[in-house]
This record gives structure tokens, sequence and C-alpha cells, in this order.
């Protein structure tokens, strides 16, 4: 990318016009930010975004069901997190909220686990310990989800920090919603990353609701972008429904950061298509007629509307590609239903690094006694 | 009288309360158009309006802190937690601020209000939307906490809380939030702080719960009758101040204590109520008081019913206690 370019996307303010925008909605590509994506690539992520749809389609199905507990999708937001995620370079890590199963698959996370984690099995990366949805992948440079709103980002903005202290070139990315823009870590993470210029990016996915309060309650500021601004932490707003613009804004913040040049602030202009979770209804508070212009954003129309247009991936191949991804994800759903849930004993380890006395007389104490009547699994 | 669940008994006490005094305000995140997410602040915005049934920006600091202030002016607030869970980041205005205000001005101010959230587990929340973190507040100086276990003392609690001069942390399982359900007077009326209630009599142990696991200890003290343990089971209500003579008659009657909590052993507030017991009834004791409680690990998911205090691990307590010479 040119460094015109660059100049065009970060601003000394934000306005709401200046969106970064690459790819029409009717398939077209602005050469402009292009981030030149090879058709293998393009493809690629296509199919990694139908996955990922598919994926939330069908946890959605089994928490109807009552066979997982809980699902927190992505629906609608795919482009905003794939996208970001592949402008990531090898050595970077990612600090998650929660919405970002589709990232951790993309970066390695293997699906088998992601689906022990809905079933909190033996099998969990985190040994049933957390909700489904909540869960880590080291091997992936995933950080651990958490619930609590925020608490991500500052500890994205210190391990990047920490990075710089130790000369590694390395950057990390971490992912919220705009509520939590409102939590004190957000104001904690951009002021801490202003000061130190540290080498974070950090992706405010702007889907316009956390839960049932919608953007005007979380903010007086025109755009959420601007909020970096005061932190002295250069800011852009994109268009989350279009990969290629996420994939080159992202890796523009990548190379700002990697330059010593310190953090930046992506407001990722998209949309919440489904409830906030299964736990939520969003009929309550939401009236539908608020989804349709977003309907015709979809990211994955979107990429499909360019794709038709290069020829690059047939009806027939999406056709295929459905169908085996709806045989995997029901064999691998299949087996993690059935693996075991985690040991009596695996909930006394890892509260401290060696089990101290008191935790090895409670374990033998709940061994010894009698089972609960009504385990979940 | 009319049959109602505890969401219903909170509600209608909140639009009580809010009728009655306009300067009741609640405020939290989405207890507004969607009325919570457990639906306790359901119709309150319909009924009182933005200005008084607040959605406010996502940062618990934020509601806490504000509410101070509101309260210094003279409101009324009522802000809710949406999960006990949540309620860290506006911890240091709780324990600096709303705790002290009383005592730190000379009595000049007081940051009187009513912090509702849910507490406890079963729910399958996980180590996020199940803690049940009374002893955290008891521990501060100032505060009230209040823990009701159904729809009538829950609607008389929570107006005796927003009528009381002092901060009251109001915390409600939600385990039963829809299953305790009960017959509620209608109207105005308070069931008084600082009141527990022997809800089952016996002369053999005393078993000390409140929220939701006082439906187990009563599922274990029936069990163990049917092996002739008379169980004596009190429902604390109010865990702090607490009210001690109910507690300290119980155990002179029947010398054997055991006290159960959803909540870590370690410095839970059964480490507390056993030390009052043996501060105050120590020669009547007949034998060691016993804690039944959630583990000293973070609240797991899959194995949470084995992680909770449930009438399984109560009853071999009941009996073991009662049996010991
Ligand atoms: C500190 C804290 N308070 C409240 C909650 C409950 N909660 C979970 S998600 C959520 C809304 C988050 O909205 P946003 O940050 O915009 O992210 P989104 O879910 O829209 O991706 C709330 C209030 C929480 N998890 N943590």
């Amino acid at each position: 990318m040119t460094s015109a370019a660059h100049e065009s996307m970060f601003t000394a303010s934000v306005h709401d016009d200046d969106v970064v925008r690459v790819l029409g909605t009717d398939g077209t590509l602005d050469a402009r930010n292009d981030p030149g994506l090879s058709p293998e690539e393009v493809v690629h992520l296509y199919r990694h975004m139908v996955l990922t749809r598919l994926v939330d389609d069908r946890l959605v199905t089994l928490q109807r069901q009552g066979r997982i507990g809980f699902h927190i999708g992505s629906l609608g937001e795919e482009a905003a997190i794939i996208g970001s995620a592949y402008a990531l370079r090898k050595q970077d890590w990612l600090f998650p909220c929660y919405r970002e199963f589709g990232a951790a698959l993309l970066r390695g996370m293997p699906l088998e686990r992601y689906l022990d984690n809905m079933f909190g099995n033996a099998n969990d990366p985190v040994k049933g310990r957390q909700m489904p949805d909540h869960y880590t992948c080291k091997a992936a440079q995933f950080g651990s989800v958490s619930s609590p709103i925020g608490t991500q980002i500052t500890q994205a903005v210190g391990f990047a920090w920490a990075a710089k202290i130790q000369k590694q070139d390395l950057v990390a990315l971490t992912y919220f919603g705009e509520g939590a823009t409102s939590s004190n870590e957000f104001h904690n993470g951009l002021n801490f990353a202003g000061v130190f210029k540290t080498p974070t990016v950090f992706i405010c996915r702007n889907n316009g609701w956390a839960i049932s309060v919608p953007t005007e309650r979380q903010t007086a500021s025109r755009t959420f972008a601007e909020k970096g601004i005061a932190y002295g932490v250069p800011s852009v707003r994109v268009d989350g429904n279009d990969l290629f613009a996420v994939i080159a804004v992202t890796r523009d913040a990548i190379r700002r950061a990697s330059a010593g040049e310190g953090s930046t602030l992506i407001e990722a202009i998209t949309y919440r298509m489904g409830g906030h979770s299964t736990s939520d209804d969003p009929t309550r508070y939401r009236d539908k007629s608020l989804l349709d212009p977003w309907a015709d954003r979809d990211p994955l129309a979107r990429i499909k509307r360019y794709l038709d247009k290069q020829g690059w991936f047939t009806d027939a191949e999406e056709q295929k590609l459905r169908t085996e991804i709806d045989a995997r994800l029901r064999d691998l759903v299949e087996a993690s239903e059935k693996t075991p849930p985690p040991s009596l004993e695996s909930m006394f380890e890892d509260v401290y690094a060696e089990q101290p006395w008191h935790l090895r007389e409670q374990c033998a104490e709940l061994l010894a006694g009698p089972r609960a009547p009504s385990a979940h699994h | 009288m009319t049959q109602m669940n505890m969401v219903q008994a909170i509600n209608d006490a909140l639009r009580i309360a809010m009728r009655k005094d306009e300067r009741v305000v609640v405020m939290g995140e989405d207890v507004g158009k969607v009325g919570g997410v457990f639906r306790v602040t359901s119709g309150l915005y319909d009924e009182f309006g933005d200005a008084r049934v607040v959605d406010t920006p996502l940062s618990e600091g934020g509601i806490i802190g504000a509410a101070v202030g509101m309260a210094l002016y003279g409101m009324i607030p009522v802000p809710e937690i949406q999960f006990s869970d949540f309620i860290w980041p506006a911890y240091d205005q709780i324990v600096s601020e709303v705790a002290k205000y009383r005592y730190r001005s000379g009595g000049e101010y007081t940051s009187k209000m009513v912090i509702r959230t849910p507490v406890g587990g079963g729910i399958r929340g996980g180590h996020y939307h199940s803690q049940h973190p009374e002893a955290q507040f008891i521990h501060v100086a100032g505060l009230k906490v209040v823990c009701p276990s159904n729809p009538y003392d829950a609607k008389g609690m929570l107006l005796a809380s927003i009528a009381d001069p002092d901060p009251v942390l109001f915390f409600e399982p939600k385990r039963v939030y829809r299953a305790a359900k009960g017959d509620v007077p209608e109207g105005e009326y308070t069931v008084p702080l600082e009141s527990a209630a022997v809800v089952r009599e016996g002369q053999h142990v005393t078993v000390i719960a409140y929220g939701a696991m006082l439906y187990e200890a009563l599922d274990a003290a029936q069990k163990a009758a049917e092996q002739g343990i008379e169980t004596e089971v009190v429902d604390l209500r109010t865990l702090w101040p607490v009210d001690i003579e109910t507690i300290i008659a119980s155990v002179k009657k029947t010398g054997r204590l055991i006290i159960v909590h959803e909540a870590p052993k370690t410095c839970g507030f059964g480490s507390e109520l056993v030390s009052l017991v043996c501060e105050k009834a120590f020669y009547h004791l007949e034998a060691p008081p016993v804690r039944v409680t959630g583990y000293d690990t973070p609240f797991p998911y899959t194995l949470e019913m084995e992680y909770l205090p449930l009438s399984h691990r109560i009853l071999p307590a009941i009996l073991d206690t009662a049996r010991a010479v």
C-alpha cells in the first residue's frame, strides 16, 4: 500500500463519512485500498466464512435442542473478524472477546477442540470449566476468552508492550464490541497504548448493539474511532462487512505497529444480525426492519458476488462445500457429544501450579462423597 | 394474595416503590425496554419512562459512581448489576465510597442505594455467571447484605431495603428466580431486615442456609427426618447484619450446627458464623460445626452440580453431625 493511501486511512479526526471501503455491495473492487489478494486467498477466506456461518447455525440448533448450554455467534460479523485475523502475521497474537471463533479456527484452532468446548467435555481445551465459547488456543497464539467485558483490551496492550521491551517484532490484536468502549479497560488500554506506543491493534466491532442497548447509549461521540484520537492513538473507520477493506486497514495498522509507530484503533462498522446470544430474544427490543439495510451488505453475499464476477468459485463448488461442512460437523458434533465429561479430580487442578493441602483434602472429600443427582452431561 | 415467582415479586416491589416515591430510579445494563436479562425490571420502562428506568453505558463503575452522586443529591437509586460476577469494576466505588460515605463525612452524607444483582450457580453459567460473592461485601464495614429465598421475602425485603437509610446489596438467587413461587400480598408491606426465619423446626441439628441453597437444605432435612433426625433449618434472609439471636437460640436448642453456602469455603460467610457461634454458644455445642460449601476453586461449568453444596452433600453432613458424640 502506498503511503498516500496510508495517510488517507488514518486521519487526525474521524468523520462519519470517512469509512474505508473496497468491495462494493455489487461485487466490484475499489482499487485505491485493494489489499491485492490472489484468487486462492479470496476463495480460501470465503470458504472459511461459510464454515463459520454453518458452525454458527449448527450451534444455535444444538442449543435449541438442549444439547449444548449456550452459544454466542458472529452472524453478520464474519468479515470484520476473519479479515482482521487474516491480516495478522505468523508471529502476531490475538486477544479475543467472545465472538471470534472464526478467527481462532482460521489461526489454527482445531474445529474438534472448539466443539469440545461447546460440550464442556474431557477434551475441551479449558477442561469443562468455562461456558461454551469460552476457550483458549495458545498454539494458535489465541488468548483465553473471558466473560467480563473489556478485560482483554489492557492485556493486549501489556503483551504488545512486553514484546516491544524485549525487541520482538510482534503485534497483539484485540477484539471488543462497541459496548466495551464504555468500560474502564478500554480507556486504560488506549491510554497506556498511546503513552507507551505499544504495537497493539484495537478492533472495535461496532455491531450496533450491546445486548439490547443501542450505540447511542454507549457514546455521545459521533464515532467510536474518534475516542482513539483523544488518547493519541490513530484511528480509522472501516466497512466491517467488507473483507478486503478490513484486511487492508488491519495490515496497515500492523505495518505501523511493526515500524514502531504504535497502536491503531479500528472501528469496524458491522451489524449483529442475530440475537446477542442464544439466551437473547432480539425481537423484544429491535424492530426487524432494522435488519433490512444490512441484508444487502451481508459480508458473505458480497464476496460471493465478487467471486461470481471473477468466475473463481461456482455455485456447484459452493454446494459441494456446504455439503462437506455439513457432514463434517455431523461427525465432529457426534464425537464431541459422546466424549465423557472431565474427571472430578480435574476440578481441583490448575487452581495453582501445585495443589495445596486444602484442595487435596477437598478433592478427596468430593471423591468419597455421593455423586450429584443431576449432572448436566 | 397472588401467586408470584421471585422475578414477579421483585418487579412488583420496584413498581410500588417507584409509584410511591419519585426519587426512586432504576438504572443498569438492559434494564429498560427489554426489562433486564432476567426480566426483573419488565414493564417499568413503559410505566415510568426513560428518565427513571435508565439503560446506561456498559460500565459498572459508571453505574455505581453515578448512583453515589444521585444519592448524595437525594435520589434513591436502585442500580442493577446484570450478574454479580460483573460487579468488580464497581468494587472501588462500593468499597471506597458507598460503604464509607456516612462514616467518613461524620454522618453528614450517605450514599444510600440498593444495588440489586443476581447471584449463584446451577444455571450452566460457568465462572462468570455463577458466583455468590457475599463474603467480599460482608467484610466491608457500612454495607448491608440481603439474600431472600422466596417471593414473599423478596418483595418485602426489597421494600425494606429501599426504605433503609443505609446502602444495601440485594442478592437475588437466580437459580430459583422462577422456580420459587408463593403467595405474595398485594400492595406495600415490608419484611424487616436483620430477621432470620426458622423455616423448619427440629431438635437434633441446626442447618443455616440462604438463597437457592435453602431448598437444598430443606430437601436434606426432609430426607434426614425419614431416618429419625429432626433438623432445624434457618433461612438467614439478611446476611449482614445477621440475626444473631435466632442463630444462637437454635444452636442452644440443638447443640449442632451446619452452615451451607455456595461460595467457596475459605473465608466464606460460614467461617464468620462458626466463629460467632463459638464465641457466643461454645459450651452448648455437642459436635464440631460443619461447613458444606462450594469448593475453593473457581466456579466450574460441566461439573457445577458436583461443585454446589446440594442436598446430596448436606444430608450426610446432617446425619454425621447429628450422630457425632
Ligand atoms: C463487566 C461486564 N458487564 C456486563 C456483562 C454482561 N454482558 C455480556 S455481553 C454484554 C454486551 C456487550 O456488548 P458489546 O461490547 O457491544 O459486544 P457485542 O456483544 O455486541 O459483541 C453485556 C452487557 C459482562 N459480560 N461484563
